[in-house]
Formats: structure tokens, sequence, C-alpha cells
């Protein structure tokens, strides 16, 4: 596999999503058949494509890899800098390393299986219904092929943005999947909701859209204010150009370290706003208004895993900012925010009543976990809990949407179209309805837990604790230890609400009729959850570290840790040698407390929530155990810890109050329409006053003038008595009169007479 | 050993006479007769001015002639309108003569 | 002396003539007075040796045009008996436009024929001139009017004007079918 080979093979894969994309758009948009298979065959080629790249990378030894991690860089001019044709030019283009070979395993993989479940994903939600899972008559999406031209373009950003070799297509790509959130999102666009107070709260699909997007926008400017600071420090938006240690050192020497670390907090401002961290999480549980293979795909596989990937991939710069010369603020803010946001987002999916709402805040929770990790400088955990989380989220979410569609098929046949068939107090006693869904929410439940050895999720959070556990006892780090703690406790929830979870959905009897008459979805559903499942479960092994207890041992290789890191292994070395940063990539010694508390956190909550919820499973109409122990702190949690009202409140009344009265009514109706009336206004007052003054002044004064001219006229008209004798002795007279003015003045003959 | 200034105080008093006869009275043939003597001031004027200037060319006592022609032919052509205006309008005073009034 | 004692009372024969000839009510007299003044000028004349002048003032004036005058007065007499004014309305004014203007024409001559107290000086101004070209100068005069290098042209020209004064006059004073005189 010869390095032009995989340059070609690389641009491509964006390529065919891409073009899936277009030929929707264009041609295949009336045709619901041939839009899914076109969308297929995309997907299809950027998963094969990918794998091939991916795999080709992977071949290649570790050593040589930590030398030289970026395999495949290619790029093409983009925009002029200067001169059109002296002057340099912005360069945008690709570049595959390690940690993007593993994004492409998963991504292309995960969109793939998402692509075969929408087909059979047949929807029961009408554009136009006013109720929920109200059927219509084609019992199927009539906008599938916006749906899947969507997709595709949404899968082809992802994908520019795993290949990007610089920041500026990493941000397009970043950009597109912001605009196709919107539209997913918001796909069943004239849906409304009319509902009661026991009912889960609801947005429009419409709302929610533009919700996610302004969120994620609010931080996308900031992200773009981060990168072009960046790239006026280091000059280029290159990562092998920026990211090498001799870079590094010379944008610290000539700017500092603090500044580095000030470029990348602005620049994880765009993940706080893509990976749905505290302050912007609160779009994305409104985002479950999309589709569930919407959600599957933004929430686990593709968008908000491009927010961490992101901060992974300026890992080096965070390194710097956090390390010796800089600021320990960086890794503060980073770890913070993201411990922080686990804890808090799993506090609230304990009281979640909406089976899509508990994996939404799931999801944050785990992204907070990977940020906490960056934050903590562990570079290799978080990128593994990435990986991992993609495959096993997607296949809850997947499942999930399984669920909703058994109990939307059992509204069907019982007729009841005013239950929400996402409320999980309705189900119950779907275990023995819908097996295989069954099995495959399982396995996810227990990867997202953590459950020792088997799960993929085990050994990813197990690495993220190791390091953070390493950094406090081997430097005292308390930011670690702080991190470990909070992110201890969010796991435990963790484990306790999937529990819930899986109990209320699936465990004891159907608690409505609508539970009763569900039944197990169909292949194109199945399928996906099933080899989903496998990654689930297998994922994990790739990262083994050595230090672990017998299998550790034996396999004596930690491959993940040794490919994935050769990706930054050489710089961040090079700067721990140049006292930039303080931790390089290094394996980890074995460490019992790390590894004991991962085990306890997951399955002391997988029991506590088995032995609440699942022991003795909820009857109907039975209310959820934990409301009156907790009374209002439930509320609370319930409520998810009031941040839309406090944003309400904080931001978007007074926002409307300004759009609405200060610039609608006073500036654009007051100033502005009110300037230009003042300008008519005057305009007429100015013609009625030309108006008077023509006039008065002008034809009256014209008036006056001939009035005038006839008088004197008048009183000339007297001289000309028609007496010629009278005419003849003025003009003697005045003759004469001219003859004396003449005479005497001219030659003076008055001295001269006398 | 009359100086020529004689001559000309004379026939400047006799043109202003007239003058004041043609400013002055009301009958047209009083005027006329006024312009006669107007005219008589001036023939004065000429043939003493030739008598004290050329004497000897005959330019003075010839122009003298003409004036007297024309003089002659005027008051004809005058009085000959007079006496028609007077057939016409019954009247010769000078005053109610005016047609070109206003 | 005799020519200055002849001259004033020339003058006064002919001014005060004049004068009459614009002041008297009647207008038969001042045609009268008419022809006093116009035998004054003839007198002026032959003190300034233009003897045939003189003549032809005599006969064109006094034997012509005065009559022509009178004849006019005589044929509009019917409505003139009644009116007693003689002047009209401007007469002030009339007298101060005379008045003014016999100044300024007198201070013109007075300009230019300077006064000296040597009266003989004063008195000598005409110049003598030999008798021959005093006597002569009719026939010198009549040359001129018929000599192509002289007047002859004018000549003509006034017995053209002459003619057509004649035909005019008669055209216009001639009396209309309707009119009784």
């Amino acid at each position: 596999m010869t390095e032009q080979t995989l340059t070609i093979l690389t641009w491509l894969i964006p390529a065919g999503p891409l073009l899936a994309f277009f030929l929707i758009i264009l041609f295949t948009n009336r045709s619901r058949t041939l839009s899914w298979l076109l969308a297929w065959a995309g997907v299809f080629t950027a998963l094969i494509i990918g794998w091939i790249v991916a795999l080709g990378t992977l071949a290649i030894d570790a050593h040589h890899l930590e030398e030289h991690p970026t395999v495949v860089q290619s790029a093409i001019p983009w925009l002029p800098i200067g001169d059109f044709f002296e002057g340099t030019w912005l360069e945008i283009g690709i570049a595959v390393d390690p940690f993007t070979s593993v994004m492409l395993i998963m991504v292309t993989f995960t969109i793939a299986m998402i692509f075969i479940y929408s087909v059979g994903y047949h929807n029961w939600g009408s554009p136009l219904g006013k109720t929920l899972g109200v059927p219509n008559h084609l019992q199927e999406e009539p906008l599938l092929s916006r749906f899947f031209a969507f997709m595709s373009l949404f899968a082809g950003g992802m994908l520019l943005l795993v290949v990007a070799g610089d920041l500026l297509l990493l941000f397009i790509g970043w950009e597109i999947m912001g605009f196709c959130s919107y539209s997913l999102i918001g796909f069943w666009y004239a849906r409304d909701y009319h509902l009661g107070p026991e009912d889960i709260p609801h947005i429009s699909p419409r709302k929610a859209g533009i919700k996610a997007f302004l969120t994620t926008r609010i931080a996308d400017v900031v992200m773009l204010l981060g990168i072009v600071f960046f790239y006026s420090v280091f000059g280029t938006l290159n990562f092998v150009e920026a990211f090498s240690a001799e870079s590094l050192a010379h944008a610290a020497a000539t700017v500092g370290a603090v500044t580095l670390g000030v470029i990348a907090l602005l620049i994880f401002a765009g993940t706080v706003g893509k990976s749905a961290q505290w302050p912007l999480h609160v779009w994305l549980p409104d985002a479950m208004e999309g589709p569930t293979p919407v959600s599957a795909v933004i929430h686990a596989a593709a968008m908000v895993s491009a927010g961490v990937y992101l901060i992974i991939r300026i890992f080096p710069l965070i390194a710097v900012g956090m390390g010796p010369q800089g600021t320990p603020a960086v890794g503060i803010i980073i770890g913070g925010i993201g411990a922080f946001t686990a804890l808090m987002a799993a506090t609230i999916a304990v009281a979640q009543n909406d089976v899509k709402g508990v994996l939404a805040y799931s999801t944050i929770s785990q992204l907070g976990f990977m940020v906490a990790a960056v934050g903590a400088g562990a570079y290799v955990a978080a990128a593994f809990h990435l990986i991992t989380h993609g495959f096993f989220k997607a296949l809850l979410f997947l499942a999930s949407g399984s669920v909703i569609h058994g109990m939307e098929h059992g509204a069907h046949e019982v007729h009841d179209h005013h239950t929400d068939p996402q409320d999980m107090r309705f189900m119950g006693g779907l275990r023995k309805k819908m097996p295989v869904t069954f099995w495959t929410f399982l396995i996810g439940g227990l990867a997202l837990s953590g459950f020792p050895l088997i799960s993929a999720g085990f050994w990813s959070k197990d690495e993220i604790f190791a390091e953070a556990w390493s950094h406090w006892t081997h430097e005292s780090d308390f930011l670690s230890l702080t991190v470990f703690v909070m992110l201890a406790v969010a796991a435990f929830l963790t484990a306790f609400y999937t529990m819930r979870q899986i109990s209320l959905t699936f465990l004891g009897k159907p608690r409505t009729p609508l539970a009763e008459h569900a039944h197990e979805s169909n292949g194109f559903m199945t399928i996906p959850l099933i080899l989903l499942a496998v990654f689930a479960v297998g994922a994990g092994w790739f990262g083994i570290s050595e230090g672990f207890p017998v299998l550790g041992g034996a396999l004596n290789y930690n491959y993940f840790h040794h490919i994935v890191g050769a990706t930054v292994f050489e710089t961040l070395h090079e700067l721990q040698g140049l006292h930039l940063v303080d931790y390089a990539i290094e394996t980890l010694p074995f460490a019992v407390t790390p590894i004991g508390t991962s085990i306890f956190v997951a399955l002391g909550g997988l029991f506590l929530g088995w032995w609440i919820y699942g022991r003795k499973p909820l009857k109907e109409g039975q209310t959820d155990p934990l409301v009156q122990p907790l009374g209002s702190l439930y509320t609370f949690l319930n409520n998810k810890w009031y941040w839309d009202e406090l944003y309400q409140l904080l931001f978007i009344r007074p926002t409307v109050y300004i759009s609405e009265t200060v610039v609608n009514e006073y500036v654009d109706k007051g100033i502005i329409d009110g300037t230009l009336h003042l300008i008519a206004r005057s305009v007429y007052r100015l013609g009625f006053y030309a108006k008077r003054f023509e006039e008065k002044v002008i034809s009256d004064g014209v008036d006056w003038l001939k009035d005038l001219f006839l008088a004197i006229a008048k009183e000339f008209r007297y001289l000309q008595t028609g007496r010629v004798q009278e005419y003849v002795l003025i003009s003697t007279l005045i003759a004469t009169a001219l003859i004396a003015v003449i005479l005497l003045l001219n030659y003076g003959w008055l001295a001269q007479l006398f | 050993m009359i100086p020529l200034s004689w001559y000309l105080f004379v026939a400047a008093a006799l043109f202003c006479i007239g003058l004041y006869g043609v400013f002055a009275r009301r009958n047209a043939i009083a005027i006329l007769m006024a312009v006669e003597l107007m005219l008589n001031a001036v023939n004065i004027n000429l043939v003493a001015f030739w008598r004290y200037m050329t004497p000897e060319r005959p330019v003075g006592m010839a122009w003298a002639v003409f004036v007297l022609t024309v003089a002659a032919a005027e008051a004809a052509v005058g009085l000959a309108l007079i006496i028609s205006v007077y057939r016409n309008r019954d009247s010769v005073v000078a005053d109610e003569l005016d047609l070109m009034k206003n | 002396m005799t020519e200055q004692i002849l001259f004033v009372l020339l003058t006064i024969i002919t001014l005060g003539s004049a004068i009459v000839v614009v002041t008297h009510r009647n207008l038969f007299h001042a045609a009268l007075a008419l022809m006093v003044s116009f035998a004054g000028v003839a007198g002026f004349y032959i003190t300034l040796d233009a003897g045939f002048l003189a003549a032809a003032q005599l006969l064109v004036y006094i034997g012509a045009i005065s009559i022509l005058i009178i004849f006019a007065i005589m044929m509009t007499r019917r409505l003139m008996q009644a009116t007693e004014q003689p002047f009209n309305s401007q007469r002030g004014l009339s007298i101060v436009g005379a008045l003014v203007s016999f100044v300024i024409l007198a201070l013109v001559i007075g300009r230019y024929w300077p006064r000296t107290p040597d009266l003989e000086i004063y008195l000598a101004s005409k110049p003598a001139v030999p008798d021959a070209i005093l006597q002569g100068s009719v026939a010198q005069l009549g040359v001129s009017f018929v000599s192509i290098d002289a007047y002859v042209i004018p000549f003509e020209v006034a017995s053209v004007l002459l003619l057509a004064a004649l035909v005019g006059a008669i055209l216009v004073a001639w009396p209309k079918a309707e009119d009784q005189s």
C-alpha cells in the first residue's frame, strides 16, 4: 500500500457520501428507493475505502509510526494570501495518522450501520401530525429522500473532518455537520405537540433544530476566534506543521505558553458547544426530537465525537498551555468543565423518563468523561473512550429506536395515539416481546456502565481512571484527583441509571397495552444492532494495558496505546524535554486503585439499579420509587437542573425583548422608518412651502410688479398730452440744460468768463 | 465798426423770441410766424459770418438763399396744412390738436 | 458812429416787431409786425453788404410769405374772432426756456468773441473788403448756383423742393367736394 495510493484513497473517503448527497438532491429526489440505495452506495464506499486506509495505516510498524506518525499528507492551495500569483496560498488538505485511522474505522462503520437501520426504521411520525405517533397513509416516511440526502451530507462532513489535515478543512466539516444537525433534528418540521402536565416535555422539532444550531453557533464563533488566533501565532493551520515540537517551542518562545493555552481554550469553546458540555449542553436533549437514526449518528457516532476529536487533535497545544510554562488554569477549565458535565448529566439522567432522554444525558456525561480526560492530560485514554463510546452509544440509540418502534406498532394495533411511546413508564416486559433488541441493548448498557472485562466501556473508562490516578500519585496533580473522584461518582450513577433504564423498559410485565402489543423490529434494524454489539464487546480488547493482571501480561502489548499514542509520542517527548509539557505518552504501571474503583462503581451502580428497579419491576400505574425519597431533589433532576429555564430568563427573554422591542419597534420602526417618514414629511412640507412661496412671492410678486409698471405707465401717460408745443418746450429745456452742463464742466467757462 | 458779436447777439435774441412764440402761442399760424422769425435769425447769422469770415466767396449768401427757399416752401406747406386742419376740425388752436394724446 | 446808431435802430425795429409778433393778441397785427420784422432783417442784410439777399428777403418774405400768412389768417378767421387768449398754459415755462436759451447762446458768443477795452480795436473788426469784390458778389453768387464745381446741385434740389412744396400745398389745401370754402 504505497503512500500515493493511500493519499488518493483518503481524498476519496468523503467523496462518496458527498456525491450521494448531490445526486439525491438533484436527481433521485422523487424516488425513495433510489435515494436510499444511493445513500447506501455512498456510505459503503466510504466504509470500504476508509477501512482500507485505516488498516493500511495501522499495519505500519509502531516504532516507524512514532517517528513519522503522519502517514498520508496532501494539500491543495485554497485561499490566496497576498498576491494572487506570487504570494503564498493557504492550503487545505488531508492528513492521516493512527488516531485518524481508528476514528475512520469507528465512524465509517457506525454510520454504515445507521444507514442500514434507517431503511428499516419505518417512521410513524407524520410531518403534519398534531399528536404523537400518528401514522400516515403510506406507512413510510414520505420525506425519505430528503432524510438520506442530509444524512449523506452529514456523513460526508464528518469524514471531511476526520481526514482533515488542517483546522480549516476541519472547520468546514464542522460547519457542514452543524447545518445538517439543524436540518435533521428539525426533520419533522411540521410537528407540534399538545402535552399535558404528566407528559414528558417536548419542544417542537423546528425549535429543537434552531436551538441546536444557535447553541453550537455561539461556540463556533469563539472557536473561529481561536482558529484565527491560532493562525496568527503559528502562521499555518496545518496540524503537522503547527504541532511539530519546533513549531510549538518557537510559538511558546514568541507569545508565551499562556497565550497558547488561551488559544487552546478558545478552540475548546467549540467543543463545549458541539459536544454539549456545560454550559452549552442544553441543545442535546432537545435534539432527540429528530428521528432515532439521526440521534444515533449525531450523538453517538459523529457530531459530538467531532468535538472531542478536535481537542484530541490540538492536544499538543493544550499540553503546552497546561505545562510548566503555561498556566494550570487551562487544565482546570477543561478538566473541570468535563468532570462537572459528567457528574451533572449523570444526575439528570437518573430522573428522566424518556428512553432517549436518558441516553442523551448519558452521552453528555460520557463526553464529559472524555473532555475531563483531556484536561487531565490523558491523551490516549480520551481517544480510546471516544472510539468505544461511538460504538456502544450508537448501539444504544438504535436499540432504543427499535423499542420505540415496537411501542408504536403496539399503539397502532390498539389504536391508542395519545400515549407517548417513548415514555419508559409505559413500557415494561419488552424482554419477551423484543428479544434481539433486549440483548443488544443489554450489551450496550453494560458497555456504557463499564462492566468489567467483557465490555468496551470498561477498558476505556479504566484507562481514564488509571491516567488520572497516576497523575495524582506521581505528580500530585490535584486536578487529576478531583477529576478522578468526580468521574468515579459519575460512573457509579451511569451504571445506576443504565440499569434503571433496562429494568423499566425490558423487565417485568408490560404496563400498558402498547407494550403488550409490541413486537420485534425487522431485519434492517436488528442486524446493525447485532453487528454493533460485537464491537461494543470487542473494541475494548485492543486497549488492554500491559500492567493488567493476567490478560495484560498475556498480551503484553497495549495495541491502542502504542498505536494511537504514536501520533503525538515524539512531539510530546521532545516538548517534555524542553520543559514545555508535563506528561508525555508513557506506559502506565499497574495500580489497584483505579481498577478497583472502576469495577466497584460499575458493579455497584448496576446492582443498585437492579435492586431498586429490577428486583421488583414497576407495576402498572406505579410511580418511580425514587420520587418520594428524593422529593424535591427528584423534581430538580427531572427538570434538568432548570438550566433551560435559567437560560430563557438570562439570555432568551432579553434577546427577544431587544429584538422585538428595541430593534423592531424602536430602531426599525422608530428610527429607520421614522427617519424615512420624517424625510417624507419634510419633503411634503417643503413642497407645501414651495407652493406657498410660489403663490405668494412669485405669482403675487409678478402681479405686483405688473401693477407697478401699469401704475408707472399710467402716470407717464399724462406726459403724452398730444400737444407738440409742450414736447418742443421740454426738449428744448432739457437740451439747454445738457449744453449748460457740458459747457460748464468741460470747458470751465465760468472761470474764464469772470 | 460793428463787431461780429453784435450781429450774433441780435440773431440770438431774435431766435429766442421766435422760440418763445413757438412755445407759448395758441394759434397755429402764430406758431408758424414765430418759426419764420427763427429762420430769419439763422439767416442773419449766416450772412454775418459770411461777411466777417469769408466775404470773397459766395458760400454764406448761397446758403442763406437756400434757407430762404426752404423757409418759403415750408411756410406754404404749413399753411396749407393748417387750412386743411381748419377745414376738418374747425380749429387752429394748437392745444386742441391733440389726437396723439396718451 | 452812424453805423452803430443805425445798427441799434435796426435792432430795435427788428426785435421790437418780433416781440409784437409773438405777443399780440390780434393775429392780423402780428402778421403786420412780422412784415416789419422782415424789413428790419433786410436792413441788416444791407449793413452786411448783402444787397441781393436784402432784395430777395423783401421780395420773398414780405412780398410772398407774409401775404400767404395773411391769406391763411383770413381763411381761418371765423373762429379766431371769438378767442381771447393768445397764449397757452405753458407761458411761464416758455419764458424761462427762451431766456435760458438766450443766456447760453450769449455765453457762447461772449466766450468766443472777446471784449477788449480798446474801442478802436473792438469796433474795427469788420474786415475791409475791396469794393470790386463786394459789387461783383451777386454775379459770383449767380455763377456759383450754376457752376458744377459749386452749388448747382443744391440749386436744382431747391427748385425741385419748391415744386414739391407747391404741389403738396395745393394738394393738401384742395377743398374736398363737400367743402364750401
